[in-house]
C-alpha cells in the first residue's frame, strides 16, 4: 500500500498490513454478503425492480420503518441522555443494577421483548387497559412500533454518551454558573455542544438498528398491510411467497437508504470534530 | 471592606473543613490563602464563590450579604486550577461567554462585547489567539484566557484556586509576576489559594495562613515571615531546622548546648521547647568567632542556584543540620566535603510546647 505515505513512526507497525486486513475483513464480513442482495436483484431487470419497490404497500412499509425509527431514536436521545447523566453524575443505592439494566435490551432475544410488549399493551394487559381508558390504542399501531424501537435503541445512546459525560469535569459547569449562566444556558451552550458528537453517534446507531429491527416489532405491530407493516416484514413475507428477487429488491433499497444516511451522519460528525480541534 | 467573612464553619462527613473563620479583606487587596493540602483553603474559596455552602456564618461582599446567593448571582470571577475552559468554544467565545449569557436588558451590544473581549485579551497578552481553541494553547496561555474570562463580567471579587500549580516552574514564576502587575493595573479585590509559600510571599499584599480549618495567622508577607505566630507558621513558610529541647530557668537547650530564652519565655516553668533556625540564618566560618560557635563537619554539598546547601553533622546535635551559604562565601572559604567548620546560629526562634507538625 503506497497510497498513504506515513513518514511518522507509529506504535502499531505496518499501515499497509493493517489496512489490508481491515479491507479484507470488511469485505468478507460486510461487503461480500451484502453484495448478494445486489446480485440477486440484477437478473430482475429495471422494470420489474421498479414495480417491486414502488408498489404502494412497499412504499408504505418504507415510510413506516423510517418514520418510526426516526421518532424512536429521537426519544432515545432524550431518555438516553438523562439516563447517562444520572448514571455518571449521581451516586445512589442500586446504581450497579440500573447500569446493568441498560444493557439488557442488547442481550435479550428480540422476540422475547416482542412477546413482553404484546402482553403488556394488549387490551387485557396492564398498560393496554390503562391506555384503552384514554382511548389510545397501542398494539397494532405505529405507536406500538415506536415503543418497541425505543426499547431496542436505548442502550446505544446511553453507552456512547457515558464516557464523554465522564470526561466532562464538574468544574466546567461551575465556571459557567459563576460567569452568570443559568442552568439552561449552561446545558444549551456548554454541555450539549460537548455531548453532541457522541449523542449523534448513539442516535445514529439506535436509528440504524431500529430500521433493521424485526423480532420485537412484528409481535406488537399487528402487521396490517398499508398501516403497520414494516420494511423488514415486507422482505420476510416476499420470501415466504418464494419471491426471492422481490425480497432482494426491497432489501436493496432499504440498504441504500440506510447506508447513505449513515454516511451523511458520519460526515456531520467529522465536520463537527474538525471545527474545534 | 471588600470581603467580610463572619464565623464561617463547614463540616464534611467525618471532619471539620472550616472552623469558625473570621476574615476581613480590604477592597483592592491581593490576598493569599496559604496552607497545606486539605487544610480547608479551597473549601473557603468555593464558599465565597457560592460553589459550596457554609454550614453557618455570613459572607459579605462589598457591603452586601451574599451568603445565600447562587454562584451566578454573586458576581465573582473564579479561576480554576485546571482552567475549566469551554473546549468547544474558541478563545473569543470563552471570554465573551459571561457577557452573552446576561439578560437581554443588561447584555452589551455585539460591538461592545467585541471591544471588551479584545481589551481583556490584550490585557492578558492573548489577543493573537482570539480564534484559537483551548486545545491549541499551552497551560499558561489557557490560564490567562481563563483569567480574562473571569474578568469579563466585571466581578466584585476575583478568586483563584491554585491558579499556577498545574504549570511548570518557569511558567509559574513568569505568570506570578505578570499577575502581580495585572493586579496593580486593575485593582480588583482578589484571593488566591496556594500551598506554595514562595508564591504567597512574592505575590500577596497580605497572607492568611490556614491549618486544619483554622486561621493560624494573617498579615503582610513581611510580618508573617519575620514574626510567625506559632511553630506551624514558621515551619510552613520555608525550610527550617527544628531542635526539640526544654526551656529551663531562662535558658533553652539546643542539642547539648544552652542559649538564652527569648524575653517572653524567660520566666516560664520548665517546658518542652522547639527551636527553629532557617538554613540561611546559619553562619559558617573557618575561624572561631564566638564562644557559642558549634563545631561541625560538612557531610554533603549541594548546588541550589545562587546558594550552596550544606549538610552538617555538628558536635552535640543528634540530627544533621541544613545550612545555606552564598556562593561567594563558599568559594572564598574553599569548602569541601569533610571539612571542619565553625557554625553559628544567627537567628533562632523558640516556641514553647510540643507543637505537632
Amino acid at each position: 500500500m503506497s497510497i498513504v505515505k506515513n513518514k511518522k513512526r507509529n506504535i502499531l507497525p505496518g499501515f499497509g498490513l493493517s489496512m489490508g486486513y481491515t479491507v479484507f475483513y470488511l469485505s468478507a464480513i460486510v461487503i461480500v454478503p451484502l453484495s448478494m442482495v445486489f446480485f440477486n436483484t440484477v437478473p430482475m431487470g429495471w422494470e420489474p425492480f421498479m414495480q417491486a419497490v414502488t408498489a404502494p404497500r412497499v412504499l408504505a412499509a418504507y415510510r413506516l420503518s423510517f418514520s418510526t425509527a426516526f421518532f424512536a431514536s429521537l426519544f432515545d436521545a432524550v431518555a438516553g441522555l438523562l439516563t447517562a447523566w444520572v448514571i455518571v453524575r449521581y451516586r445512589f443505592p442500586g446504581k450497579a443494577i440500573l447500569d446493568a439494566l441498560v444493557d439488557l435490551p442488547f442481550a435479550l432475544p428480540t422476540a422475547v421483548a416482542g412477546i413482553c410488549f404484546a402482553t403488556l399493551y394488549s387490551p387485557a394487559g396492564w398498560l393496554g387497559e390503562i391506555s384503552a381508558k384514554w382511548n389510545l390504542q397501542i398494539i397494532n399501531t405505529p405507536t406500538g412500533i415506536v415503543l418497541a424501537l425505543i426499547f431496542i435503541g436505548f442502550p446505544f445512546v446511553v453507552r456512547t454518551l457515558q464516557p464523554v459525560l465522564e470526561e466532562l469535569e464538574v468544574e466546567i459547569e461551575e465556571s459557567a454558573h459563576s460567569l452568570g449562566a443559568t442552568r439552561w444556558q449552561t446545558f444549551r451552550r456548554i454541555i450539549l455542544p460537548h455531548l453532541f458528537p457522541a449523542l449523534l453517534t448513539g442516535v445514529t446507531l439506535a436509528f440504524a438498528r431500529s430500521i433493521g429491527e424485526y423480532g420485537s416489532v412484528i409481535f406488537i405491530a399487528g402487521n396490517l398491510p398499508m398501516k403497520t407493516e414494516i420494511a423488514p416484514l415486507m422482505i420476510m413475507s416476499k420470501l415466504d411467497q418464494f419471491d426471492y428477487a422481490g425480497a432482494s429488491a426491497v432489501a436493496l433499497v432499504l440498504l441504500l437508504i440506510s447506508f447513505s444516511m449513515l454516511l451523511a451522519l458520519n460526515a456531520i460528525q467529522e465536520w463537527q470534530q474538525k471545527a474545534y480541534r | 471592606m471588600g470581603i467580610e467573612l463572619q464565623n464561617i464553619s463547614k463540616q464534611f462527613t467525618g471532619y471539620t473543613a472550616l472552623d469558625n473563620i473570621n476574615l476581613s479583606i480590604a477592597t483592592g487587596d491581593l490576598i493569599a490563602l496559604l496552607g497545606p493540602s486539605g487544610c480547608g483553603k479551597t473549601t473557603l474559596l468555593r464558599i465565597i464563590a457560592g460553589l459550596e455552602s457554609a454550614d453557618s456564618g455570613k459572607i459579605i461582599l462589598e457591603g452586601k450579604d451574599t451568603t445565600n446567593l447562587s454562584p451566578r448571582e454573586k458576581n465573582v470571577g473564579f479561576v480554576f486550577q485546571h482552567y475549566a475552559l469551554f473546549r468547544r468554544l474558541n478563545v473569543f467565545e470563552n471570554v465573551a461567554f459571561g457577557l452573552k449569557v446576561l439578560e437581554r436588558s443588561k447584555r452589551p451590544s455585539k460591538s461592545e462585547i467585541n471591544d471588551r473581549v479584545e481589551h481583556l485579551l490584550k490585557l492578558v497578552q492573548m489577543e493573537w489567539a482570539i480564534k484559537r481553541y483551548p486545545s491549541q494553547l499551552s497551560g499558561g496561555q489557557r490560564q490567562r484566557v481563563a483569567l480574562a474570562r473571569a474578568l469579563a463580567v466585571n466581578p466584585k471579587v476575583l478568586l483563584l484556586d491554585e491558579p499556577f500549580s498545574a504549570l511548570d516552574a518557569k511558567v509559574r514564576q513568569e505568570l506570578r509576576r505578570w499577575l502581580r502587575k495585572l493586579h496593580e493595573e486593575i485593582h480588583v479585590t482578589s484571593i488566591f489559594v496556594t500551598h506554595d509559600q514562595e508564591e504567597a510571599l512574592e505575590l500577596a499584599d497580605r497572607i492568611v495562613v490556614i491549618n486544619k480549618g483554622r486561621i493560624e495567622q494573617q498579615g503582610s508577607p513581611q510580618e508573617v515571615y519575620d514574626h510567625p505566630a506559632n511553630a506551624f507558621v514558621y515551619n510552613f513558610l520555608g525550610n527550617v531546622n527544628v531542635f526539640h529541647g526544654r526551656i529551663k530557668e531562662g535558658m533553652v537547650s539546643l542539642g547539648e548546648h544552652l542559649v538564652d530564652a527569648p524575653d517572653e519565655l524567660k520566666n516560664v516553668d520548665e517546658k518542652p521547647s522547639q527551636t527553629f533556625v532557617r538554613p540561611h540564618e546559619i553562619g559558617i566560618s573557618k575561624i572561631r568567632s564566638s564562644e557559642t560557635d558549634v563545631i561541625g563537619t560538612i557531610r554533603e554539598i549541594r548546588l541550589l542556584g545562587g546558594q550552596i546547601g550544606l549538610n552538617l553533622s555538628c558536635e552535640g546535635f543528634e540530627h544533621p543540620i541544613e545550612a545555606e551559604v552564598p556562593r561567594e562565601l563558599y568559594l572564598n572559604l574553599q569548602l569541601s566535603k569533610g571539612d571542619k567548620v565553625f557554625v553559628s546560629f544567627n537567628r533562632v526562634k523558640v516556641f514553647s510546647g510540643d507543637y505537632e507538625i
